[in-house]
């Protein structure tokens, strides 16, 4: 299916929840969701005999200036489709839902993404920093982070 | 019910709790700087809570302060056992925004040093496995014939593991003369050696006692986990990018996804992981053969390409099969020459995070043995 049908296939479902569909040339095409019922549109992305979208291929978060990005890139193993979902979500109050339980490689992404961007999906199961120490204060990928000067009295900046 | 009757033993006294241990970060088994801990009843391990990050070197963070063309060394610190493969899809993510064909014989030579350096991958870790399970002889075999891939790579780039080959648009350097002669002795060479590891390792009972039957990761969990590489095919899913999603010359050349089919042990368990890599040595090296068979004489490593890169604003996904399974670039442009963001999506990070579900309910001793079958490297989980 194209980006265009499952943004069909999805309005047809979600009404106004399915926000928007961008297809530009120097981008994959990508739909944007609205993130109060993105875990019921996973569910249905996957599960849906016309999508079946059963493989994550990436989950990344990003920082979009005044709000934070969660992008899915999905992919079909049984129809080979590709599809990206995005949603975005307020700097103040970033929680997302959790697609862990739909997709368990999620699990690791989603602690990632909170770890350095500070995204907090609501519904994970064990939501702590994975790549820093468990005790690093702040969110590096974030554009305005500033890197403390010390870590347990260790120089920081190199 | 008779009268329960009374044993030497006291078992009530016998010391019954659980034990949490420790594995690494500095432990060769761990196959990096990994920290495992592992809950164990006895010697049955009941839970696996990885730690990561003791490699963290901040990846990500770098990208956004450096321009395109200086992240390629960076990329090839991510997974250094097979650098070559890492750096193809971030130069094709590249090339796709700004929309550059790539000349005939440059195509050619990223399939081949792609393809050389997938075996020298699957050398490493089908060696490492033996190892982790106590054959040492198959080790010092592959790193024999390793050796002269390293040396066909080290004189294609200068160097011997972090090659920064890949340029935009084409490659650092043209093959040297009798760059063919020495690719075919190597194939001659890993057919040779390969046959004789069958033997020695991958038939030979012990090492089927130890590894068949074990860390059983079925489909539906290697999927939903999103599993790739050899971690997913030995589960018998025949997925490769390199023929699902042709890129580059792929699609002209003639090989087959070599999958577990549980003639040893079940499907989805160590020995049918391993086997796979075996095989797809095999399938490399028929690749190689027919990328030197129909590779242009002459022509252009190098497409015209400005000096400075300014990707136009826009995103791209961009995943390619890569020795452990799919490695993906995510990058956003803001239409400057530096990534607004960059994400990339380890292989090993995905792979290893099957870990905690395969390894419940088996042997403290497997525990070693899954996570060499899974055949991670720690520069790209931890990035």
């Amino acid at each position: 299916m194209t980006a265009a049908e499952i943004f069909e296939k999805l309005g047809s479902e979600f009404g106004s929840a399915i926000l928007s569909l961008t297809e530009e040339p120097a981008t994959d095409s990508f739909i944007t969701v609205d993130p109060a019922q993105l875990f019921d549109i996973c569910h249905t992305l996957r599960d849906e005999e016309s999508l079946l979208f059963d493989y994550m291929m990436s989950l990344s978060a990003l920082d979009l200036g005044e709000n934070l990005g969660v992008v899915y890139h999905l992919y079909s193993m049984t129809h080979r489709h590709k599809i990206v979902i995005k949603v975005s979500v307020s700097k103040e109050n970033p929680v997302v839902p959790s697609v862990e339980r739909i997709w368990r490689t999620a699990d690791w992404h989603e602690r990632e993404a909170y770890d350095l961007l500070g995204v907090k999906f609501d519904g994970h199961h064990n939501l702590i920093r994975i790549l820093l120490p468990y005790d690093w204060e702040g969110y590096p990928l974030r554009k305005d982070y500033v890197t403390p000067d010390t870590y347990h009295d260790m120089k920081v900046p190199y | 019910m008779g009268e329960i009757k009374r044993m030497d033993l006291e078992y009530s006294q016998l010391d019954s709790d659980r034990m949490r241990i420790n594995v690494g970060p500095q432990h060769p088994s761990t196959h990096g700087v990994l920290r495992l801990e592992v809950e164990v009843d006895g010697e049955i391990v009941t839970e696996v809570v990885p730690h990561l990050g003791y490699l963290h070197r901040s990846f990500e963070k770098h990208c956004e302060k450096l321009n395109y063309q200086q992240i390629i060394p960076f990329i090839d610190r991510m997974d250094y056992i097979s650098a070559m493969n890492n750096e193809w899809p971030y130069v094709m993510a590249l090339e796709k925004m700004l929309d550059i064909k790539v000349p005939e014989k440059v195509e050619y030579i990223r399939v081949i040093v792609a393809e050389l350096n997938r075996i020298a991958n699957h050398q490493i870790a089908v060696a490492t496995f033996g190892m982790d399970a106590g054959a040492f002889t198959p080790f010092l075999y592959y790193f024999r014939d390793r050796e002269a891939i390293i040396s066909i790579l080290e004189r294609l780039s200068g160097a011997r593991l972090l090659y920064n080959y890949f340029r935009v648009g084409g490659m650092a350097a043209d093959i040297y003369p009798g760059f063919k002669d020495d690719c075919l002795n190597v194939v001659k060479q890993v057919r040779k050696t390969n046959a004789e590891i069958m033997k020695l390792l991958i038939h030979n009972s012990i090492f089927i006692k130890r590894s068949a039957n074990v860390g059983i990761l079925t489909p539906e969990v290697a999927i939903n986990y999103a599993c790739s590489g050899p971690v997913l095919r030995g589960s018998g899913v025949a997925h490769d990018l390199r023929r699902d999603e042709p890129y580059s010359v792929y699609d002209r050349f003639d090989f087959e996804i070599p999958v577990g089919k549980g003639d040893v042990g079940v499907v989805g368990d160590c020995w049918n992981r391993n086997i796979v890599r075996v095989h797809e040595m095999e399938q490399s090296c028929r690749i190689i053969e027919q990328a030197l068979a129909q590779m242009p004489e002459t022509g252009d490593v190098k497409a015209m390409i400005p000096k400075r890169i300014k990707l136009p604003k826009g995103e791209v996904y961009m995943r390619t099969e890569n020795p452990k399974g799919d490695l993906g670039f995510y990058i956003v442009s803001n239409g400057t020459d530096k990534p607004e963001r960059m994400k990339a999506r380890g292989t090993s990070f995905v792979n290893l995070s099957v870990i905690p579900e395969i390894s419940k309910g088996y042997m403290f001793a497997d525990l070693i043995l899954i996570l060499g079958s899974i055949d991670i490297v720690l520069g790209e989980v931890d990035r």
